[in-house]
């Protein structure tokens, strides 16, 4: 396969003056990630302060209620609220071991910028934290998280003033401050080697799980299920399980209000090849290649593009890739609340709200559920509609 | 291969003794039908190549003014039929090299063999797009190359011998320098690096090299003479027809 592919998505279609950078990081994966010397330093730092391994936790009621063996990976019982900070640490310390001194980011729902902005403070680096304008003014909270961290807010008026916008003002910013500044890539997009890079440092998450999951039950889940935006907790989720055949890795794309003609967040189920933000991949889009808005009630879900890793996977087969509109994940959302105290990310409701609607098939079965976040930042968009 | 429109008309300007002169203008700016008077205007004021703008919802290497028109441009229902409908209708009116720099989806969803088709009848004879740097770019330069459209180059400061190398054995056409790093956008001062860069990539090509990003006044070109042979500039010219301004009336400077 030609590097930096999965299947026929991937690359790294950037302005040459990206290429140096990009060329740079890769190096320094082949030369400092696989060390013992960084495994030792990143696994320690997820131990101590991220608070790994986490839980796998059965949800007994739900199962009772839906005849379905539900089990959550509990990536929101990590520091800082969501599995972003497995990334963003791992990241941090290379580029640390790079001897950058900023690290620079985007940021949609405001869990990756607040990922970010926790590990700089931790690595003593600087941090700047590009946001759509649009979403500033509607994740108030992680905005106001973020600058306690210590983190420089860059508000982006531009397009649709949104995470997409986010990233092209970001990816702009890194060709100008490239010889001292990282981008700390928030999920497992953009070009090679970031969608690897990303993987290889979720991956925590589906190599714990996988261990978990035969330590109580003897036995590997019938199915993983995670939630899809960007894809990096359900890469992660997934990468351990792939040479299990007999494990059925579900992607859940937001449908949005999943009205025909909505705006949705769904670009493996409902949209077509393309390249955008470094990558080919699956994107919203026109006809003519113009990138259309995306939608989903959960923030972190909303963009228009997918991983490439996903659109190779959704093209071997070897995963499959679903949806669940915006009124099946809040119901998700409320029956996880106030049938196991637990509550969700909108993100993560996506992935549940998948088991609970499939129940009827799924009898019997063991379904584990990446639980990428939890939901006290949504508090705001739940209000009143649950 | 065929010596390019492209460089024939840098190296006529040079042969003259001046700077060749690489105007870029967006496709359906300010408006859909002043647009096309503002283009036979950049070639009836000497022109050497122009530059149309394609746009693209996601200009990642653009900066404010380009992005602003391009975004407009979309508005108004600017695609790629547009630009080369209009151009295959106006075909032999224009002395100037045409040129289409853009981005590569809407290419892609257009089909790269019939845009390259399409291209050659439109007299466009280069293509730059941003966002594709030479690793990913050879099924498309070879489509390019069948219809006679060159792929141009794009090299910047921080290009190193081995990728300027890489860009030297693929290019046609000319060469363009990105002189700052950055994106698109008026500068007061070029980097002190800039001419120490130039010499290396005079050294890399044998086709003409062009500068661009940040150019925005005549008295730039003089400290360029004898290391760029043509000169490229878009947001000092939208911000001149913004302010009210024609091409003509930008142009004029320049001469």
């Amino acid at each position: 396969m030609k590097k930096g592919y999965f299947g026929d998505f991937g690359g790294q279609f950037v302005p040459e003056l990206l290429m140096p950078p990009l060329i740079e990081l890769e190096r320094a994966m082949d030369e400092i990630l696989y060390t013992e010397d960084f495994q030792n330093d990143f696994k320690r730092l997820l131990k101590d302060n991220v608070g790994r391994p986490s839980a796998l936790t059965p949800c007994p009621n739900l199962s009772k209620d839906t005849g379905v063996n539900i089990w959550l990976k509990r990536e929101d019982l990590n520091h800082s609220g969501a599995h972003k900070i497995n990334n963003t640490l791992g990241q941090a310390l290379l580029a640390r071991k790079m001897g950058k001194k900023v690290l620079l980011t985007e940021t949609g729902a405001g869990m990756n910028g607040v990922a970010v902005a926790t590990a700089a403070a931790m690595m003593d680096m600087k941090c700047l934290v590009y946001m759509g304008a649009k979403d500033v003014e509607r994740q108030e909270p992680n905005v106001r998280r973020m600058e306690v961290l210590g983190a420089e807010i860059i508000p982006v008026e531009s397009g649709t003033r949104t995470l997409k916008d986010a990233i092209n003002a970001a990816l702009r910013r890194w060709i100008a401050t490239q010889s001292d500044t990282h981008y700390c890539f928030g999920t497992a997009a953009g070009p090679h080697p970031f969608p690897l890079l990303v993987r290889e440092l979720q991956a925590v998450i589906s190599e714990e799980a996988r261990q978990q999951f035969l330590d109580r039950t003897g036995r590997l889940p019938d199915a993983v299920s995670a939630c899809v935006g960007g894809g990096s907790n359900a890469i992660g989720a997934f990468h351990h399980f792939v040479p299990d055949e007999s494990v059925r890795l579900v992607g859940v794309e937001a449908a949005g209000s999943g009205e025909e003609g909505c705006h949705n967040s769904a670009p493996l189920n409902l949209g077509t090849e393309g390249v955008l933000h470094g990558m080919r991949t699956r994107l919203l889009q026109t006809d003519e290649g113009q990138i259309l808005p995306s939608h989903s009630i959960a923030p972190g879900l909303d963009y228009p593009g997918v991983g490439p890793e996903h659109a190779g996977l959704q093209q071997s087969g070897r995963a499959e890739y679903v949806t669940i509109n915006d009124s099946q994940a809040l119901n998700a959302f409320k029956l996880l609340a106030r049938r196991e105290g637990i509550i969700p990310a909108l993100e993560s409701s996506h992935a549940l709200a998948w088991a609970l609607e499939n129940a009827d098939d799924l009898q019997g079965q063991h379904i584990l559920v990446n639980l990428s976040g939890r939901g006290d930042k949504d508090m705001g968009i739940v209000a009143g509609l649950i | 291969m065929m010596t390019s429109i492209l460089t024939k008309r840098i190296r006529e300007a040079n042969a003259q003794g001046r700077t060749a002169l690489i105007p870029f203008l967006p496709a359906g700016f300010p408006d859909l039908d002043r647009f096309w008077t503002e283009l036979e205007a950049l070639d009836n004021a000497g022109a050497s190549v122009i530059e149309i703008g394609m746009p693209f919802s996601d200009p990642v290497a653009d900066g404010p003014a380009v992005e602003a028109a391009s975004l407009h441009s979309l508005e108004l229902g600017v695609n790629l039929d547009y630009i080369l409908d209009g151009l295959i209708e106006r075909k032999g009116r224009f002395n100037a090299g045409l040129l289409l720099m853009g981005y590569l989806n809407p290419v892609l969803q257009y089909g790269p063999k019939r845009f390259a088709k399409r291209c050659e009848q439109a007299g466009v004879s280069g293509l730059i797009i941003a966002d594709m740097p030479a690793d990913e770019s050879t099924e498309l330069r070879e489509t390019l190359d069948a219809h006679g459209v060159s792929l141009i180059p794009l090299v910047g400061l921080n290009t190193g011998p081995e990728r300027m190398k890489l860009y030297a054995e693929c290019g046609n056409g000319f060469c363009y320098f990105v002189s700052v790093l950055g994106t698109t956008g008026q500068r007061d001062e070029l980097p002190a690096e800039v001419l120490q860069k130039l010499q290396e990539a005079k050294a890399a090509f044998d086709i003409p090299i062009a500068l661009g990003f940040g150019i925005h006044k005549p008295e730039q070109l003089e400290e360029l003479q004898g290391l760029a042979d043509a000169a490229v500039f878009g947001s000092a010219l939208i911000n001149h027809i913004n302010e009210g301004g024609t091409c003509t009336s930008f142009m004029e400077r320049w001469k």
